[in-house]
């Protein structure tokens, strides 16, 4: 099969949009944190940009995408032996095969750092960088596998996830409420948010996490066409919506619209629309995106301190209960107007496209959950998950680096 | 008239700002300083070299009042800011000659309240 120029430049682009993702939600959590735990949000995202990405090319790119089974592929493709310019036409037919694979990384990469948001200032750094590597081996690449791979189980079911609303977003949300039951409270924790230290760098964080999403979700049309130009379009307008709605209720429920709260908004409404945006329309991103803020304002000022769980920063709350909204809401607007290669949904006359979303939601939370635990628990076990109460107290910037990020005199 | 300042830890001060309100000690002057006691510093390392025993952050406490509002003062900042490990910080009582509140140019002790 021939390369196709155009398509490849795009995917190609796609994946560096992607990977500004990370230090965006670098920024985006570490502007939420108190000053003296900022280091160590931008450094467990920085580190784990280093890592995934070399866990990827060794061998989690082959765990992911290899030949395998419905649960998970082999290791044939061990440091992206035969994983070559030629195209690999299962995935993309007319993109080098390594492209493919180098947009896949970014993802790989950005999921486990997002749960940081749910163990934020108290998690050790050691016994966080095994979590994550094991994380990402042990339910990334299976989950990654079972719904995009060649064979696997949830994508045989013919569940639809565009960009990766239950890969990424629900799958790494729900590790998140287990990182956050597990490891308990921050010391001091009054089940309420504790202040943030610098929201300008949570707006820029945002800011570039919609940017990078254009790659996120129209990069994954895999191609320079149509659909991509329908994936751009709904993910702008969803984040519009969602952003704007989640001012307008904090409008209406506390007397004023905040930036934290419009911030949050855009990126629950990017969450929601991921596994959407290639197959809705223009109208449907709007309700989608509208919507999606009440449940996740829901979830954050409701739910949250109500069972008292410490999500930190909301990872749970925006990425699974967003993640699980879009992932339904692709299930009632999905039309094959839009994607002939997708179906129609509840709307268009198909309510059992519906049930099979659901269907793939409850398998990656009830997976996700338990190996999350798991992994945990061992490496609680073995490393010690949390820093000693001194540790906290002082901040991980000190204990966990020996640096601070800002200082007071000179 | 006395004023009492006090070193504290950053994170007692939300306890001891509680423990004044309930000693109906409501005015507080609060600032951000770097020391240390006992406690010592942190090393702090850039680039591979070292910076040894740097100065950790610490809230400082200015509180004006009268004679009779001295102990409970004390008691309170001890209530909100003691955790009984080193680094809890101290407080210095210090004698207040005067006190003029701006606004209306009062003197003394009604200045303080």
């Amino acid at each position: 099969m021939e390369i196709n120029t155009g398509n490849t430049a795009w995917v190609l682009a796609s994946s560096a949009l992607v990977m500004l993702m990370t230090p965006g939600l670098a920024l985006f959590y570490g502007g939420m944190v108190r000053r003296k735990n900022v280091l160590g949000v931008l450094m467990q995202c920085f580190i784990i940009l280093c890592l995934i990405s070399l866990q990827w090319v060794l061998f989690g790119y082959s765990l992911a995408f290899g030949p395998g089974n419905q649960f998970i592929g082999g290791l044939t493709w061990f440091g992206l032996n035969g994983v070559g310019q030629a195209p690999n036409p299962d995935y993309a037919a007319d993109i080098p095969h390594l492209a493919f694979m180098i947009f896949q990384a970014m993802f790989a990469i950005i999921t486990p750092a997002l749960i940081i948001g749910a163990f934020a200032e108290r998690m050790k750094f050691s016994a966080f960088i095994w979590f994550s590597l094991l994380w990402a081996t042990l339910v990334y690449d299976p989950i990654c596998h079972m719904v995009w791979g060649v064979g696997g189980w949830v994508r045989n079911m013919g569940a639809l996830d565009f960009a990766g609303g239950t890969v990424v977003h629900i799958n790494a949300g729900i590790a998140a409420l287990v990182c956050a039951i597990v490891l308990g409270k921050r010391y001091g924790y009054a089940n309420k948010p504790t202040p943030l230290h610098n929201i300008p760098f949570t707006v820029l964080g945002a800011a570039l996490l919609w940017f990078g999403w254009f790659g996120f979700n129209a990069g994954s049309a895999l191609a320079a066409n149509g659909l991509a130009a329908n994936a751009f379009v709904t993910t702008n307008t969803a984040a519009a919506a969602a952003g704007l709605s989640w001012a307008l209720l904090e409008w209406w429920k506390t007397g004023k619209p905040t930036m934290f709260g419009t911030v949050t908004g855009a990126v629950a409404g990017l969450v929601a629309i991921t596994p959407a945006a290639g197959f809705v329309d223009t109208i449907a991103a709007i309700i989608i995106g509208l919507s999606v803020s009440a449940v996740c304002f829901f979830a954050v000022s409701a739910i949250k301190p109500k069972f008292g769980y410490d999500d930190s920063l909301d990872a749970f709350g925006v990425h699974c209960i967003g993640g699980i909204w879009g992932a339904l809401m692709t299930g009632v607007f999905a039309s094959k107007a839009v994607n002939s290669a997708g179906n129609d949904g509840l709307l268009y006359g198909n309510p059992g496209l519906l049930l099979i979303q659901l269907k793939a939601v409850v398998i990656t939370v009830v997976y996700s959950f338990v190996v999350s635990f798991i992994i945990l628990k061992v490496v609680d076990m073995i490393l010690g998950a949390r820093v000693s109460q001194e540790d906290e107290v002082m901040g991980l910037d000190l204990t966990q680096h020996h640096e601070r990020a800002y200082t007071i005199l000179e | 008239m006395k004023l009492i300042t006090a070193i504290i830890q950053p994170h007692r001060l939300d306890e001891v700002k509680k423990a004044l309100y309930d000693a109906d000690v409501n005015l507080i002057t609060v600032s951000e300083v770097l020391g240390h006691g006992r406690q010592k510093g942190v090393d702090e390392y850039y680039r591979g070299s070292k910076e040894s025993g740097n100065l950790l952050r610490k809230i400082r406490l200015d509180i004006a009042v009268n004679d009779n509002f001295v102990e409970p003062t004390i008691k309170a900042i001890i209530k909100g800011a003691r955790t009984g490990k080193i680094g809890d910080g101290k407080i210095f009582v210090t004698d207040l000659p005067r006190c003029i509140r701006i606004r209306t140019g009062d003197e003394g002790s009604q200045a303080i309240g």
